[in-house]
């Protein structure tokens, strides 16, 4: 899986250094605090509407809880893919190549949250069915499939070596991926659909009241907390690349960081970094 | 499909929220990690700057 | 008519007959693709042990194959381009990207339809169980339609895939995701074709299809020029 501590294939560009005035310090650790602490309680808040507030299933039982956690973490999760790629689509337009890393970082969050789709779906699976996993759940179906096609985002990107090529060959494919999406989430349905009737959708189509709180609740937990993360990995990768300017700055060029720990090739730097 | 019982039930919706606990502490863990590694850097470098800032004094 | 830059009807006319005479020349992707294809009917035959297949199984068999093969023409189709400077060569030239997508484009819906012209009777002669001739007509159909679909989608990759270091891998794996859904809809739209009784087409399915090529089609057109330039 995608692993951040790697030397990561974009570099986070140096703000430009003519409109230093301009630039905001701490650019993405702003108001970052206090993001997370509204995040964590909101997932708090959560976890004791579901487990304490909304009512049981009658008809599929405690079994359901997992809804809460499942469907949020899926919409999400495609909605993330679907940012990706617009921010591709602006860094195809602008040139900037924040952009292509604000499109890294969603892609790369939204991997990670889809894995957690496909094993609790996997688990909700086995509670409701039996088996570890079925065809009949067009969602899982879908993720299977939109997991395939994002799993080689990485890959591709380390396999080209000049850096604008690789930021411009990832867009396009972040925006291809991105239309795919739904399309392909409505193309599956609808094949699943004409054999076996829906069932997660079904269910969560409909909630009564106090499930439909919760599941609100569920979802914009979700949705703050893929913000956050992302916020987290872009403050990451600023710092890291301001750092690499400062020891450039410092040191000279041929100044090398201490090595990571990957095998994955590391884009080498140019003087003044990406502008 | 009727609803299972929650000693049967219990151990799955457990397992989800587990997993989706274990994402969180992961993210919080690999943070972690690159935290760590940009104060060691930090370090480096005001190590490196002290030591141009000296040069610099000498007369 | 003496405009500055070449019609692009021209340009794609120049491209393809180009691309068709060097496929002449070298027998590069169409008897690999109709070999692998036969070859895949044997395979198939041994694995599901089986003489023969009927309505949705062979339905299945015959688009994994046709699309499996496809593959083979999307890994070659921009290679030798990129290794004998043919992308330079065009950017200098004042023609028209969306020329050199379209002539390729058009290219490989040519090689997909010159190997199914040998593969799909093969598939008929080999495995189908009921008669090839009467579901011919109804096949021609989403047939065309899943060309057109892996033609845009494999020029859209192939161009992608070819600058990177592990081409012959990016390849595959980022077409065969993007081509399920043109599996999905192909597949069960023939399905019906191969029982006995025959069935009629499903519209639904074929819609489906076009409204992807079509969508895809786009994306290829509006992108295309982000990979070829440099």
């Amino acid at each position: 899986m995608a692993d951040s501590m790697t030397s990561t294939p974009p570099r986070a560009p140096a703000p430009p250094a003519a409109s230093a005035t301009g630039r905001r310090r701490g650019l993405y650790g702003r108001n970052l605090r206090a993001l997370s602490l509204v995040t964590a309680a909101l997932v708090t808040l959560t976890l004791l509407g579901v487990f304490f507030w909304a009512p049981n299933d009658a008809y599929l039982g405690f079994l359901q809880k997992i809804f809460y956690v499942h469907v949020p973490l899926a919409i999400v999760t495609l909605c993330g893919f679907i940012a990706g790629g617009v921010m591709a689509i602006a860094h195809l337009r602008t040139r900037d190549p924040r952009w292509d890393m604000r499109s890294y970082v969603a892609i790369h969050i939204s991997l990670v949250f889809g894995v957690a789709v496909l094993i609790t779906g996997s688990i909700w699976a086995k509670g409701a069915w039996g088996h570890w996993w079925v065809w009949d759940e067009p969602t899982l179906v879908s993720f299977l499939l939109i997991m395939l096609l994002y799993a080689t985002y990485q890959p591709m990107r380390f396999a080209i070596e000049d850096p604008e090529r690789q930021a411009r060959a990832a867009s396009v494919f972040a925006i291809t991926a991105g239309v795919f999406v739904p399309i392909n989430f409505a193309i599956v349905r609808l094949s699943t659909a004409y054999v076996h009737p829906r069932t997660l959708d079904n269910i969560s189509g409909n909630l009564p009241g106090r499930m439909q709180v919760v599941f609100w609740l569920a979802l914009l937990s979700v949705t703050l907390l893929w913000v956050t993360l992302w916020r987290y990995e872009m403050a990451s990768k600023h710092a890291t690349a301001q750092l690499r300017r400062l020891r450039r700055l410092l040191a000279g060029d041929e100044s090398e960081a201490p090595p990571r720990r990957s095998a994955a090739p590391s884009v080498t730097t140019s003087p003044g970094g990406v502008g | 499909m009727p609803p299972l019982p929650l000693h049967t039930a219990g151990p799955y919706v457990a397992a989800a929220y587990i997993v989706f606990l274990a994402l969180i502490l992961l993210y919080v863990a690999i943070m972690a990690g690159k935290l760590s590694r940009v104060e060691r850097e930090v370090d480096e470098l005001t190590e490196l700057a002290q030591r141009l800032h000296d040069e610099r004094e000498e007369p | 008519m003496s405009a500055p830059a070449p019609r692009t009807r021209t340009v794609v006319a120049a491209l393809l007959r180009k691309e068709l005479h060097v496929e002449l020349r070298t027998w590069e992707s169409v008897p690999a693709m109709t070999l692998f294809s036969v070859t895949a009917y044997v395979l198939f035959h041994f694995g599901l042990q089986q003489d023969s297949l009927g309505g949705p199984l062979a339905s299945g068999v015959l688009w994994v194959t046709l699309l499996f093969a496809s593959i083979l023409a999307v890994n070659r189709l921009f290679v030798a381009d990129d290794e004998q400077g043919g992308f330079d060569a065009f950017l200098l030239s004042p023609a028209d990207r969306g020329a050199l997508l379209l002539g390729k484009a058009l290219s490989l819906l040519a090689y997909l339809v010159a190997f199914e012209l040998v593969a799909v009777p093969a598939f008929g002669l080999l495995l189908l169980r009921t008669s090839l001739g009467a579901a011919l007509p109804g096949l021609l159909a989403p047939l065309a339609l899943g060309d057109l679909g892996v033609a845009a989608i494999g020029t859209l990759v192939g161009a992608l895939a070819v600058r990177t270091r592990a081409r012959d891998l990016i390849g595959p794996l980022l077409s065969l995701p993007l081509l399920v859904p043109v599996v999905i809809c192909a597949a069960r739209a023939t399905a019906p074709l191969f029982m006995s009784p025959a069935g009629g087409l499903p519209l639904r399915w074929m819609l489906t299809l076009g409204l992807y090529d079509l969508v895809f089609a786009v994306i290829a057109f509006a992108l295309f020029d982000f990979l070829v330039e440099d």
